[in-house]
């Protein structure tokens, strides 16, 4: 047993570090460090810096314009990404449907599409939900009609995140109404600019332009646009479904928001003093910190299976379900830190910039427990595959 | 990052499992509570041969030259069955303290028939007032002619009842100190007291204990550093007994939801319990992961980093830890209730360990006050 990363990989920290903070551009380090209300065009400016370094997809195989990374490296890059407050890649292309290409898609759709995801030239969003299928996705009744070489598509696809900023959409929907739900669905890739897509957007709770409700008339689809085979789209989205599963572990956010915790508890005062220095306040902090370690350490034990070529343990599955509990601790301890400061609302030298951020942040989060498979459906599924309890 | 254990120790992991399941199941422990000693010397004896009690020492004192990782294992699996040998009271807060305090002649008299299942030690370290901290003293160690006279009371003394020698903390004019003392030293009693899990502890009192210059570990004034380590070491064993506790458990609990039926239906099909379960499963792996964390840094000298993962899992213990054993009794309904089931067995010592080598809020205050805490922040 050995908990420390090497002395290699930690000259590679140093080396990434540096990196990251040469090439931010000024005006992006400034809202890394204080406000940080990335836009999507922040986000894609990134995109495209990393591209040219080469190191946008790390998690790709090497042909495919990987990095050639371990795990460990991968696993210390994206910590230090997250730790310089970096703007977050949009995971549609490059973490979700990207790998689902690489592993299951024709050599056409790789050479077609997987170029446009690393350059930034297309941006991908997923159009799983629909207003009456959420968790029980299968459910789902987005149609795709046979129509010789290409199908017809009606439906309206819900929460759809950042369509209005996309090119593409990965859909499931439904090509066989006549069989058990789970086997009439199909994945298949849209392009939104087709006639009869129409994307109309909404804010999240955050304030945040993240939702759309994406709408399909008639529009048609090529049959080489779909991924795995037709009716085969069930395995696709739990194929893609693993992947999900380790990006919302919420390591990175965590770690940075409890830093971000410490800075205004370290400026705001409680009876003449720092909070930071009171022993109430800092027990509430000490206690999301302790249980942040535990949390990192799951996560270590699931790199270090990755690192030998292993699967992840079972543990790894609890991930989603801690992480996202966590940063909800943590953003909500900001907001109790920051006092009536927390009612700050997208202003401008009203609060420090730090305290900013956090009030739509902590909104945003909320939603860290809905997404990706609901933390009730994370229970029945853990409840089912790995204590194999009785169902009902 | 590596968080298997080696070839060498997974062998331990089984040895000792093994040994728990077929030689100790739970049954031998309940048995062994209205025992006036609580355990079995020739058991004891049986480690020592199987080498479990030198894992942790060095080869030049007769151990085994393994680290803490080692001694972790034995108490996780010893723990599985609740084996009631004083593995943590003799091996981890006697044998490690004295492994650090002593020099070669007291090694040799005191560890190495410990280490040969010979004997069993002792560390009386805490005072009615001293909760956690190791300063906290009004056991006094007066130069004497002979040596030092010890006057003062312990409580809680875990194996003090029956250890052949007690570590004993004292304020002598350099500072706190360590000496060995014999059981059966003149002036020395021990009231016997039974503990919540089953265990029993002694309340020691010394009025005027003779004592020479050689039962004296290491310089006056060294013990408090000593001490501050071996808590160190305590607070990571009760972690890692706690693991194969609350596994234990967790285990018992799934198997019960599996097999009892109500309302014509096997209860863990109840999404509210499967629920539940699923979280007390998240807690037993974030218990065992930080554990696993505080087994390797508790060796390490580096303090902030020793401590901060020590406490850290210690915090586990007291809060996700705790939790499983409440929730695990919860769902055995009526029979959890009862002393004839064993799931209340577990949940008891849970408790025990969670009031030692420091509760909650002490491990989460000391966290929050290492400098690193707020340099974090600058
Ligand atoms: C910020 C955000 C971004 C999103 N982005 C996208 C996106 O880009 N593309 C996309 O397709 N979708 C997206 N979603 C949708 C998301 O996947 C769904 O919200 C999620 O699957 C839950 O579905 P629902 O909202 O219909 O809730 P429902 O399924 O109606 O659930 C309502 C409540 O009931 C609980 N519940 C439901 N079924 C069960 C059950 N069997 N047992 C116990 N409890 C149950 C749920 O946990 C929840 O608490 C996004 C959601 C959010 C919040």
């Amino acid at each position: 047993m050995n908990l420390t990363f090497t002395e290699e990989e930690e000259a590679f920290r140093e080396e990434v570090r540096a990196w990251i903070q040469a090439a931010m551009p000024e005006e992006m380090r400034e809202k890394a460090n204080g406000e940080g209300h990335f836009t999507p065009e922040d986000s894609a400016e990134w995109h495209r810096i990393l591209y040219e370094k080469g190191w946008v997809a790390p998690h790709w195989p090497k042909e495919l314009g990987g990095t050639g990374w371990d795990a460990a490296r991968r696993f210390i890059f994206s910590e230090e990404m997250e730790m310089a407050g970096a703007p977050q890649l949009s995971t549609f292309g490059l973490s979700m449907v990207g790998p689902l290409i690489i592993n299951h898609g024709t050599d056409a759709q790789k050479k077609r599409f997987l170029p446009k995801i690393l350059s930034a030239e297309e941006f991908w969003c997923q159009g799983y939900s629909e207003p009456s299928s959420g968790s029980d996705l299968a459910s789902l009744r987005t149609t795709a009609e046979d129509a010789g070489d290409h199908f017809i598509v009606n439906g309206q696809k819900t929460w759809t995140s950042y369509a209005q900023f996309a090119d593409w959409i990965f859909c499931l929907v439904r090509t066989d109404p006549s069989v058990k739900k789970q086997a009439g669905i199909t994945f298949l890739l849209i392009d939104l600019k087709s006639p009869g897509v129409e994307v109309k957007p909404m804010l999240t709770l955050g304030h945040t332009p993240a939702f759309c409700d994406t709408f399909f008339d008639n529009v048609k689809v090529p049959k080489e646009n779909v991924v795995g085979g037709i009716n085969n789209g069930w395995t696709m989205a739990k194929a893609l479904l693993g992947h999900e599963r380790t990006l919302l572990a919420m390591i990175g956010p965590s770690r940075h928001t409890l830093v971000k915790l410490k800075k205004i508890a370290a400026t705001r005062l409680v009876n003449g003093r720092p909070m930071l220095e009171d022993p109430v306040w800092r027990a509430k902090i000490a206690r999301l910190e302790m249980r942040f370690r535990a949390h990192l350490m799951v996560s270590y034990r699931a790199l270090a299976e990755q690192q030998k070529g292993r699967m992840p343990g079972p543990e790894s599955s609890i991930l989603k379900l801690v992480g996202t509990k966590l940063i909800q601790e943590i953003t909500e301890l900001c907001m109790e830190v920051m006092g009536e400061n927390s009612l700050t609302w997208y202003n401008h030298n009203v609060v420090p910039a730090v305290e900013e951020s956090i009030g739509p942040y902590f909104c945003y989060e909320r939603a860290a427990t809905i997404y990706g498979g609901s933390n009730e459906i994370q229970r029945n599924v853990i409840a089912k595959m790995i204590l194999q309890l009785p169902s009902s | 990052m590596d968080f298997e254990l080696d070839q060498d120790q997974q062998m331990l992991a089984k040895t000792v499992a093994d040994f728990a399941k077929n030689e100790s199941p739970v049954e031998r422990f309940r048995k062994l509570r209205d025992d006036d000693v609580g355990y079995e010397p020739a058991a004891w004896k049986h480690m020592g041969e199987l080498g479990w009690l030198g894992v942790p020492f060095p080869e030049s004192v007769g151990g085994f030259g393994g680290g803490f990782i080692e001694c972790a294992v034995v108490l996780e699996k010893l723990a599985t069955t609740l084996v009631p040998e004083p593995y943590l009271a003799s091996v981890v807060l006697g044998g490690l303290t004295l492994l650090r305090a002593g020099n070669d002649a007291q090694h040799g008299a005191y560890l190495a028939p410990m280490i040969e299942g010979d004997t069993t030690l002792a560390l009386a370290y805490s005072e009615p007032q001293s909760r956690h901290d190791v300063t906290a003293l009004e056991t006094t160690a007066s130069p004497d002619a002979m040596g030092y006279r010890l006057s003062g009371k312990k409580v809680w003394v875990l194996n003090g009842h029956n250890a052949d020698h007690l570590i004993v903390s004292a304020k002598a004019p350099g500072g706190v100190t360590l000496f060995v003392v014999p059981r059966d030293a003149k002036g020395l009693t021990v009231r016997v007291a039974k503990t919540i899990d089953g265990h029993k502890a002694a309340f020691v009192e010394l009025e005027d204990v003779i004592v020479t210059e050689d039962a004296r570990l290491g310089e006056e004034g060294s013990g408090a550093a000593v001490l501050d380590r071996t808590l160190d070491y305590a607070a990571a064993a009760a972690v890692a007994e706690a693991v194969g506790i609350t596994t234990t458990m967790l285990d018992m609990t799934i198997d019960y939801l599996g097999t009892r039926e109500q309302f014509g239906a096997k209860i863990g099909s109840f999404q509210a319990l499967q629920h539940r379960a699923v979280d007390m499963y998240a807690e037993v792996e974030l218990l065992r992961s930080i554990s696993m964390a505080s087994m390797v840094r508790a060796d390490q000298d580096d303090d902030t980093a020793r401590r901060g993962d020590v406490s850290a899992a210690k915090y586990q213990l007291a809060t996700g830890g705790i939790w499983v054993a409440q929730q695990s009794l919860q769902l055995h309904g009526g029979i959890g209730a009862t002393d004839e089931h064993d799931i209340g067995l577990y949940f008891k010592r849970m408790y025990a360990l969670n009031a030692l080598f420091g509760d909650e809020e002490h491990h989460v205050a000391r966290f929050a006050n290492d400098p690193s805490f707020v340099e974090a922040s600058t």
